[in-house]
């Protein structure tokens, strides 16, 4: 694999961009980890998907996003969500079930909505929003519109039957959509190897005729980089184009703890993995290029701070549904 | 006076179709077989000359992914109509239409709707069996967010895809393949038959008969020798399972004292007894004899005539049932039936004796 951290590439690319995906990246970051922080409170009424590790995949892919593109994600979806320009405020709310919230309190963390920002949908049946983007793709197509359409799905999406239906579709309607499966290596506690065969994963979408690259999903560089190339392709009428990242995720699957005394992983993976953090990684990496100072990273965290408490009141102090809303939208008028 | 203009159920389809294109850009037609040469039974037929193979699609055999490529396009403001030819086929893409589409609207807070029609087919007979021909309607009923019409005249199919097409939510629209060959009156210009309204298609006075779909069409036929008989039927057509209009059964039944629910769909669990458990409650007082349901018995398709022949019920089940709830002794319509017998196919395993197969 091409070392991107190398190569001249990197110093042509716009310092800010760099910035705005570290940005991006702890703003997911400390979001998730003050869930963490409050979770055990009992406020937080709803299954968490902790995307934290992933990071560098929602910043990398999404800074290469106009806001006309839509996005559609599954139930590991806050950065995601954050990452498309959704108000974490709303986001927030909607975990503490606040009629504020992006959803009303009816979604959840697993379903959340930012229409503002084209953030059009999470939900958390495996591989369920993955024909819906092929399917604003589509829509694109017919309304003869330049958008593309970006489905963002874990490795475990590559066993459902939604994942190869879809790729055959698109495929064959060269349809402007880019596929992008966040590879962490286990789905709940099953690691990958007890749940595919030895294949790449890039094959299956190569086999459906579609462009496919994988590259280190820890690598905000690299997942920027390859992301802007193929929507460059997707745009340029190319049809579509199938990304795999490779990453991992550093808490439980579901909730805010850690989970090595499982036994499911080791240890030593969970450090091993830990050392390839992708903020640290981006973090070193415009100290030593100076692209910024430790002062000025320093600030960033501290502005974020406040950002994501400005969102915990809000979202503490927010309304809950009244009892009369619950039968309400039920139909669409 | 002129004429009253008479279309087939399936060229009622195919207009509706037509016309709601025509009118609004924004609807599209996709299904395994919609441009074909057969075009589902004739209900596409034309649309891919007059519209294009851009807004009539033919797809590949991925029901559940193209139902979801479906609920995106809705979600982008695109209004699909997605066709298929047998009813078992939907199966296959439950989970996108429970999972996803029933309940968008609703779980992301009314922001967003699935405007969205999923055409399908049940049908009867033919040596189409266990996977062919499933009536199992029901099953949509049970999933808050859905709407489930059924309409049972060229009348209704024409007027209710309308509404459907226009209709904001998910629709599941069910045609029995014995409907689409019925011939009756069809305007020509686009007019809609509300969702949600059920039908008084032939008053009465002694019984009431809520029927749907192509059992519709039986009771009618068992009416006409009823009447002869001296019983006064009333039969209401459902035309819409989801949600029920159910005030209009009440009614009824306020009036003859007697329900009669007969649904092509299977025993239990059915329609019907949805049918009977909303009046049980809500006018039981009324009720001078216990409800009654005609379905089809809890037991898969058989392929054979010489099984089906017992399997599905027909008008003279139905005239059999009703004598018993009125209190008609049997004996003096024995003469009747016998008569309709005659009338009836040797197998009845098709529509009617014109009809050659397969389906």
């Amino acid at each position: 694999m091409e070392d991107h951290y190398n190569s001249k590439l990197v110093i042509k690319l716009n310092e800010i961009i760099l910035i705005q995906i570290y940005k991006i990246m702890v703003l997911i970051r400390k979001f998730e980890e003050k869930i963490i922080e409050l979770y055990s409170e009992q406020e937080m009424r709803c299954p968490v998907h902790l995307c934290i590790g992933h990071e560098a995949i929602p910043a990398g892919v999404c800074e290469n996003l106009n806001k006309g593109d839509v996005v559609f994600s599954n139930h590991r979806s806050h950065g995601h969500y954050i990452a498309k320009g959704g108000d974490i405020k709303r986001m927030l709310a909607e975990i503490y079930g606040k009629v504020t919230g992006c959803s009303k309190g009816r979604g959840g963390s697993m379903h959340l909505i930012d229409l503002s920002a084209n953030f059009l949908a999470s939900t958390p049946i495996v591989g369920g929003t993955i024909p819906l983007a092929a399917g604003a793709a589509l829509a694109s197509k017919m309304q003869n519109k330049s958008n593309v359409s970006v489905a963002f799905f874990g490795d475990a999406a590559v066993e459902e039957g939604t994942l190869h239906e879809t790729l055959n579709f698109a495929s064959l309607h060269k349809l402007p959509v880019l596929f992008v499966c966040e590879n962490n290596l286990y789905s709940t506690q099953t690691h990958i190897n007890e749940r595919q065969p030895a294949r790449e994963i890039v094959k299956v979408a190569e086999g459906h005729g579609i462009k496919a690259f994988r590259g280190d999903g820890n690598n905000a560089i690299e997942v920027y980089e390859t992301a802007k190339n193929a929507i460059e392709h997707i745009k340029s009428g190319n049809g579509p184009v199938f990304l795999e990242f490779l990453t991992y995720r550093f808490r439980e699957h579901c909730g805010p703890n850690e989970d090595v005394s499982l036994g499911y992983r080791t240890k030593e993976e969970i450090l091993e993995w830990t050392k390839k953090d992708p903020i640290k990684k981006l973090g070193n990496k415009l100290l030593d290029d100076k692209i910024a100072t430790n002062e000025e990273l320093e600030k960033i965290e501290h502005d974020t701070g406040i950002q994501i408490e400005q969102a915990v009141s809000f979202a503490k102090e927010s309304q809950f549904p009244k009892k009369d809303s619950m039968d309400k939208n039920v139909y669409s008028e | 006076m002129t004429k009253l203009r008479e279309i087939t159920y399936a060229e009622a389809i195919a207009e509706a179709i037509s016309q709601s294109m025509e009118k609004d850009p924004s609807v599209f037609i996709i299904g395994e077989g919609v441009p074909d040469p057969k075009a589902i039974f004739g209900t596409t037929k034309g649309l891919v000359e007059k519209y294009g193979s851009d807004r009539v699609l033919d797809m590949p055999v991925s029901e559940n992914a193209l139902t979801g490529v479906c609920i995106g396009t809705a979600l982008r403001g695109m209004r699909p109509i997605m066709v298929h030819q047998r009813l078992d086929f939907v199966l296959l893409a439950m989970d996108q239409i429970v999972n996803n589409s029933a309940k968008w609207h609703y779980m992301f807070g009314g922001q967003t709707s699935v405007p969205f029609v999923v055409r399908a087919v049940i049908g009867m007979g033919w040596g189409q069996g266990a996977q062919h021909s499933q009536n199992i309607q029901a099953i949509f009923t049970h999933i808050p967010g859905l709407k489930v019409v059924m309409p049972a005249t060229p009348y209704d199919a024409k007027g209710l895809l309308i509404s459907s097409i226009q209709d904001n939510n998910p629709v599941i629209f069910i045609e029995h393949r014995w409907l689409h060959h019925i011939r009756g009156h069809v305007p020509t210009e686009m007019y809609n038959v509300p969702i949600g309204k059920a039908e008084i298609i032939k008053d009465g006075k002694d019984i009431t008969i809520a029927s749907t779909s192509y059992m519709t069409i039986e009771a009618l036929n068992a009416t006409k020798v009823l009447e002869e008989a001296g019983v006064s039927a009333e039969i209401i057509d459902i035309r819409t399972l989801k949600p029920l209009d159910d005030s209009m059964i009440i009614d009824s039944v306020k009036k003859t004292g007697r329900l009669l629910a007969v649904d092509s769909g299977y025993y239990t669990g059915g329609f019907a007894g949805e049918i009977i458990a909303r009046i049980s409650e809500k006018a039981f007082e009324y009720l001078k004899v216990p409800p009654q349901r005609i379905t089809l018995p809890d037991i898969p398709s058989p392929s054979t005539p010489a099984l089906t022949k017992y399997y599905y019920p027909r008008h003279i089940d139905i005239i059999q049932k009703v004598c018993q709830m009125t209190g008609k002794p049997t004996s003096q319509i024995t003469h009747l039936i016998e008569l309709e017998r005659k009338k009836e196919p040797q197998h009845l395993d098709v529509p009617n004796k014109e009809f050659t197969g397969p389906f």
